[in-house]
């Protein structure tokens, strides 16, 4: 009985982590959307006349999206797949 | 322009160190290329320090500021990168952390030589310095005791705070509707 509670316990936790670690990749890219409507001047692309080189190729809301695009699909894909793997083989 | 492109590079550290706090360290490691990837990018980051040094300051100050970054976080990356490959075994090693961050602290503190609300540069430049200094406590006990899952999540918190407070310099801007009329017109 106790062992039962203990496993499932367990694996309401690892599920908990597999939700928390799918979620920070797209909260970081809607944190730069967010940015990205607040000041829309921070995205120099929607205004790009005058602009040098370098403030059209850094734009920080677009990083902040880019980030957490390349994190999920980069890290966070291959780590949920990991700790699927390794919920199984602890069953 | 540099701090937005060097915060997002933090911000990720910031991020995978999360995700190892989440999954633990056991599942972070299944992955060969991956248990190299915070400490390499930290360490990468040190190196790009170097021609921000030498490029992007205008004064000595900040060339020794940006050169003792850079010195730092290559020293704590490359021993988290040895640490983690298994060619350095003494955990002492994770006290290069807490070392990067008083250096770091002190130096944002130091170079910044306007008071916090001469403007917004000046004002991140002391934030940033203490909230180094004080986090600095937390990879401390993090080398005491590396296992606690808590004390990493608190040390993706500070790495991720300093990417936020990064991403807000701008070249000359209020802050809380203070700018001093020495700081120049606001712009960018």
């Amino acid at each position: 009985m106790n062992t039962t509670y203990a496993s499932r316990a367990a694996a309401e936790r690892r599920n908990h982590r597999a939700q928390a670690i799918s979620l920070l990749g797209p909260l970081v890219s809607a944190a730069g959307v967010v940015w990205a409507i607040l000041q829309p001047y921070r995205v120099t692309l929607l205004h790009p006349r005058g602009q040098g080189f370098w403030w059209l190729a850094v734009e920080p809301p677009l990083l902040v999206v880019l980030a957490g695009v390349v994190f999920a699909l980069v890290v966070a894909r291959p780590l949920l797949a990991d700790l699927e793997r390794h919920r199984a083989t602890t069953r | 322009m540099v701090h937005w492109l060097f915060a997002v590079g933090v911000g990720f550290v910031g991020l995978c160190l999360l995700a190892e706090a989440i999954v633990g360290r056991e599942v972070w490691q299944q992955r060969r290329w991956r248990k190299y990837l915070w400490p390499g990018l930290a360490f990468v980051l040190g190196i790009l320090l170097w021609p921000v040094m030498a490029f992007y300051t205008n004064s000595a100050i900040h060339m020794y500021a940006h050169g003792s970054w850079a010195e730092v976080l290559m020293l704590a990356g490359g021993a988290e990168l040895g640490l983690v490959h298994g060619r350095l075994r003494s955990p002492l090693w994770r006290l290069t952390w807490p070392l990067a961050f008083v250096v770091t602290g002190t130096a944002f503190i130091v170079h910044e030589q306007n008071p916090w609300f001469f403007a917004r540069s000046a004002f991140l430049h002391h934030l940033i310095g203490w909230t180094f200094l004080i986090g600095a406590l937390v990879p401390l006990a993090l080398a005491l005791r590396p296992r606690s899952a808590a004390l990493q999540a608190a040390f993706a918190a500070v790495i991720l705070v300093v990417s936020v407070q990064l991403l807000t310099d701008r070249d000359v801007a209020p802050v809380f509707g203070h700018l001093s009329p020495l700081a120049g017109p606001p712009h960018r």
